[in-house]
């Protein structure tokens, strides 16, 4: 049976994890490479890293940094932030990327998650949207969410399925950081309308949330920051309280 | 010291930064000599077939690979050149094991992405390997009489394949936690 997958989201700022994170037992909470080794041990899935600065000076160092983490680690993890060409995509995955996120740069230019599946595989993009629930209907956003668009959710996605992104990073800008739980409704219908995976963001608060997510949805990846950054619910814990429930977990 | 087929691939530095956290040499190359004079050869691969193909061919690679007589690994899209016949790109491949590789039909998500189970397990590269692998793949190989252990998505197919000295996984050893580092480890000390 394939397993549903817990994926922690780590915020990158300057080659660093951003402020606030305290993590218990780690004395530099700001190294994320050691926060990625430490969700590594405890049974992470999947690791995803987000440059949430993204300028041109900071490409540098997060390429230096996306070289540590793939000495360092041994399980998929997914660079995002800024890419906008390519070439992007090429370093980051020189550098031992397994994925690549894109978010802003696909609504502006789609073509470019064909070419990136064209030249490193399908497997390897993973389109990001960001989605609000504002008159009536599930929109997208850019820019890190400031920016509206006239796209709707359910044919972005499609859209996105057809250029040949190989799975959709869902998240909820109505639910995030809420901790009331994940979309459920707009989840289903994305995922329930392609073919390919799901990871279904934001919202994330306790342990049933998950569950939800799993039962209600065809989502086959959960991801979440703060909860696992800030220990309230450990990874062992939460895999164990799935298993419990009957979700197929590594 | 052990040669890492360098393709038109991705992800091969992840194999071997595996390699480098297990404490073993590796050299990543096209050479075909370097490749024949390793202890071990291993064939990484994500990226489409067709063009993998055809780029193995241009190097000479695909013979040096057919005339190996060390341990040879292919991993992933390796396993899947290393069988007759891929519908990827209607691709024909090295035909060392007599296997044809299919896509996946839509009846769940594709690719097949995440950790999943291995089982009816045979031989040495599974030696002390328990537990879920990391796979990610939009086509597969068809069980065989080649086929070493195999896995159910959609429909069961080939996880791992054997033939003599060369051995192939669909999943990714290099990216699957404590497992796949036992299996590169029981690899390298074939």
């Amino acid at each position: 049976m394939l397993k549903k997958r817990i994926i922690p989201c780590l915020d990158i700022k300057d080659g660093r994890t951003v402020k606030g994170i305290n993590f218990v037992g780690i004395r530099d909470a700001g190294d994320p490479i050691e926060l990625a080794k430490r969700y590594v041990e405890q049974g992470a899935d999947e690791l995803v890293f987000l440059d949430i600065t993204a300028t041109i000076e900071n490409r540098a160092t997060l390429i230096e940094l996306v070289k540590e983490i793939a000495l360092e680690i041994n399980i998929p993890f997914t660079v995002g932030g800024g890419i906008s060409s390519v070439e992007d995509v090429s370093k980051l995955i020189k550098a031992g990327a397994d994925k690549v996120s894109i978010n802003s740069s696909a609504v502006k230019n789609p073509q470019l998650i064909s070419a990136i599946s064209k030249q490193f595989g399908s497997q390897c993009v993973v389109v990001a949207i960001d989605t609000k629930y504002e008159d009536n209907e599930w929109k997208v956003f850019v820019h890190g969410g400031r920016t509206p668009t006239p796209l709707k959710t359910v044919e972005w996605a499609k859209e996105i399925e057809q250029l040949g992104a190989g799975e959709i990073l869902l998240t909820s800008m109505n639910n995030d950081g809420t901790k009331t739980g994940f979309a459920i409704d707009i989840t289903n219908e994305v995922s329930q309308a392609v073919n390919i995976p799901i990871i279904a963001s934001g919202g994330a608060g306790i342990k049933a949330h998950f569950k939800e997510v799993f039962e209600n949805t065809a989502a086959t990846g959960g991801l979440a920051a703060s909860i696992f950054h800030y220990g309230e619910i450990p990874i062992p814990v939460l895999k164990d309280y799935l298993k419990t429930e009957k979700i197929e977990i590594r | 010291m052990i040669a890492i087929i360098k393709y038109n691939a991705g992800n091969i530095s992840s194999v071997q930064n595996a390699l480098i956290r297990l404490g073993y040499q590796s050299i990543i190359t096209d050479n075909v000599n370097e490749i024949l004079d390793a202890d071990k050869i291993i064939l990484p691969g994500v990226g489409e077939a067709s063009s993998a193909m055809r780029h193995l061919k241009e190097k000479g690679l695909d013979q040096a690979i057919l005339r190996a007589t060390q341990p040879v690994l292919g991993i992933c899209l390796g396993l899947q050149l290393m069988c007759d016949f891929t519908e990827e790109g209607n691709t024909k491949c090295l035909s060392i094991f007599n296997t044809q590789v299919k896509k996946f039909p839509p009846k769940d998500k594709v690719p097949h992405m995440g950790w999943n189970n291995f089982s009816e397990v045979k031989g040495e590269l599974f030696k002390n390997a328990k537990g879920d692998v990391y796979y990610v793949h939009s086509y597969y190989a068809e069980v065989s009489k080649e086929t070493v252990a195999t896995c159910n998505y959609i429909q069961p197919f080939s996880s791992a394949m054997q033939k003599n000295n060369f051995y192939a996984t669909q999943f990714h050893p290099e990216k699957s936690a404590d497992v796949g580092e036992q299996i590169l480890k029981n690899f390298c000390t074939l």
